[in-house]
């Protein structure tokens, strides 16, 4: 278990190394020079070599590549120059918002699609499997902002139980910050559940194809309990995989949804930092979000190595 | 149980080409001129003139999508076609060259490519190049390249273990050949699914990086620019953004049970484990 833990990290660090490598060229890239390209074309050129000096622009491109890797790795992602704040102080702040929404959404994907999957997969070739199956096509097919804007028009506006967006702030307490979190989270939710629900009848299937379970309804056990007891646990290691998986589409979900219902959230501020040209904010954050996708795909190679012994021997 | 099998397909088929025969028909046709505003007849509701009504420039709601329809398919099909020609290549090698260097190298880059997320990957592309619809398909086409190169891997993979294949090489066929003229015809139904499933998710994503505004601009229409404009007239003139949508949901879940379909169809294992 060890040498395959190590050789997993190994991979991270690989992974991590060419990630900010691609992103410091895609921002090379920047045609011209990046500070006259953040500030315009009407900047005066004090303000333009003050920037410069601001950004350490200066030193070959193999220097600046280090001192913003070695800049992040002490927890310094750089300033941003349109807040006049340094990144990770705005990164932080908005987490908290970013954060439990992707959390939300995830907890109410699988409280919804378990017990569904489970069930289309007890009611296989039966109506209610079918009506499971045609849903999770349909909520699949649904784009999630498309479903957000539905969701206002009949919850904020009509019904008025929620507000259109924007966020209170944790300060204000607890539940009227969840009550915004509650339909971005419903929103980016509905896809999710959609895929995982078709993923768990799946895998039960496999699983109730398996010796052990016509061992166990042998045995006299009654069907409710084999689909709990036998079925239930081992359909869940493949699902909790592809719930690791989703992670990277939860979080292109959230940059969407947050800005339906203007939640400052990491998307919000990556759009802001696109719209105002504030490169240090893009790159800082898109290796952010990239490392948060690389280190949960870790956790889930870790986790599965777990479960399942076979796979550490494999690599 | 077969009859069940081809209704999936048929329907799937059917909404696929109702969309496809629109985008293409907007080519020479659409009721109205997109280009045409009249703000006198904004915001009218469905009338024989217009069936579908008017958005908030007075053009026609059924043009419009016409041509949105065209915008989607346009660039989703294009990324596709990316996706392909760099990720088939890529699985082929890595597969001819199963436990070597060059399948170690492709699978490795295929794992970092699916770290960045498609969205984050066009919001790179869009902020060092700035957005438009040609970022939003070489973003998604990057995105496409891992799916194809692993799907294409696994399928070459099993082909690789088949006994004509030790023929054609006891014949003395390269690689190259051996891949091209006996893998790749073994492999092209799963190709062709995983290309459907593909083409819906091009779609999704070029609907959601317009929505942002990192995909087509305007005065292009699409449908993701449609839900973006309608946002702040959606309390009184819900159709707007209720319309756009209802396209976009029809069209991908064309495409995924055509998707869904052929692989039932084309797989005869699965049909019967089903």
């Amino acid at each position: 278990m060890l040498s395959y833990i190590l050789s997993r990290l190994v991979a991270l660090a690989l992974s991590l190394v060419v990630a900010s490598l691609v992103i410091f060229v895609m921002i090379e890239l920047v045609p011209g020079d990046p500070a006259s390209f953040m500030l315009g074309l009407n900047a005066a050129p004090d303000t333009v070599a003050a920037l410069r000096a601001e950004l350490g622009l200066g030193g070959s491109p193999v220097e600046r590549y280090l001192r913003w890797v070695g800049g992040m790795l002490q927890g310094d992602f750089g300033t941003s120059y349109t807040y006049r704040a340094p990144v990770a102080e705005l990164v932080t702040a908005r987490l908290a918002v970013s954060l439990p929404l992707a959390l939300m959404a995830l907890l109410l994907s699988t409280l919804i699609a378990i017990p569904v999957g489970l069930y289309a997969a007890s009611r296989r070739g039966r109506p209610g499997d079918w009506s499971v199956m045609g849903l999770t096509q349909l909520g699949i097919a649904i784009p999630n902002f498309w479903f957000a804007m539905i969701l206002v028009v009949i919850f904020a506006i009509n019904l008025r139980w929620f507000s259109a967006g924007g966020f209170p702030g944790w300060d204000q307490g607890i539940w009227p910050s969840l009550k915004a979190l509650t339909l971005p989270a419903v929103a980016l939710a509905l896809p999710q559940a959609s895929i995982l629900a078709r993923v768990m009848r799946s895998a039960v299937l496999e699983v109730l194809g398996q010796d052990y379970i016509r061992t166990a309804r042998a045995k006299g056990l009654s069907r409710r309990r084999t689909l709990t007891d036998h079925a239930l646990r081992n359909a869940l290691i493949p699902v909790l995989t592809i719930i690791g998986l989703q992670f990277s589409f939860l979080i292109a979900g959230a940059i969407i949804i947050e800005n339906v219902f203007f939640l400052p959230g990491l998307g919000r501020l990556v759009f802001q930092g696109i719209t105002q040209r504030d490169l240090i904010v893009v790159e800082s954050v898109v290796m952010l979000l990239v490392f948060a996708v690389i280190l949960v795909n870790f956790l889930v190679d870790i986790a599965y190595g777990l479960a399942d012994p076979r796979l550490r021997r494999r690599s | 149980m077969t009859a069940r099998l081809p209704l999936t397909l048929v329907v799937g088929l059917a909404l696929t080409a109702v969309f496809v025969a629109a985008a293409l028909l907007s080519l020479v046709w659409t009721p109205h001129a997109v280009e045409s505003l009249n703000i006198a007849a904004r915001l009218q509701p469905a009338s024989a003139e217009h069936l579908l009504g008017t958005d908030h420039f007075g053009r026609d709601m059924l043009s419009m999508l016409m041509v949105g329809a065209r915008t989607s398919i346009a660039v989703a099909i294009v990324a596709v076609g990316i996706g392909m020609a760099l990720g088939v290549p890529l699985g082929l090698l890595a597969a001819a060259n199963h436990g070597g260097v060059i399948d170690d190298l492709v699978m490795r880059g295929n794992d970092l490519v699916f770290a960045f997320p498609a969205l984050v990957i066009a919001i790179l592309i869009t902020a060092v190049f700035g957005p438009s619809a040609f970022n939003a398909i070489l973003a998604i086409g990057i995105f496409n390249t891992p799916v194809f190169a692993r799907v294409t891997r696994g399928g070459a993979l099993a082909v690789w273990t088949q006994e004509f294949i030790l023929a054609a090489r006891v014949s003395g066929k390269g690689v190259v050949r051996i891949s091209l003229e006996h893998i790749l015809p073994n492999i092209a139904s799963l190709l062709i699914v995983q290309g459907t499933i593909q083409f819906s998710l091009g779609i999704l994503a070029e609907a959601g990086l317009s929505y942002v505004g990192l995909g087509a601009q305007p005065p292009l229409p699409s449908w993701g620019r449609m839900l973006a404009d309608s946002q702040t007239m959606i309390s009184f003139a819900p159709h707007l953004a209720v319309l756009p949508g209802l396209a976009i949901i029809a069209t991908v879940l064309g495409l995924n049970l055509t998707g869904d379909g052929l692989r039932d169809h084309l797989d005869p294992r699965l049909r019967r484990r089903r």
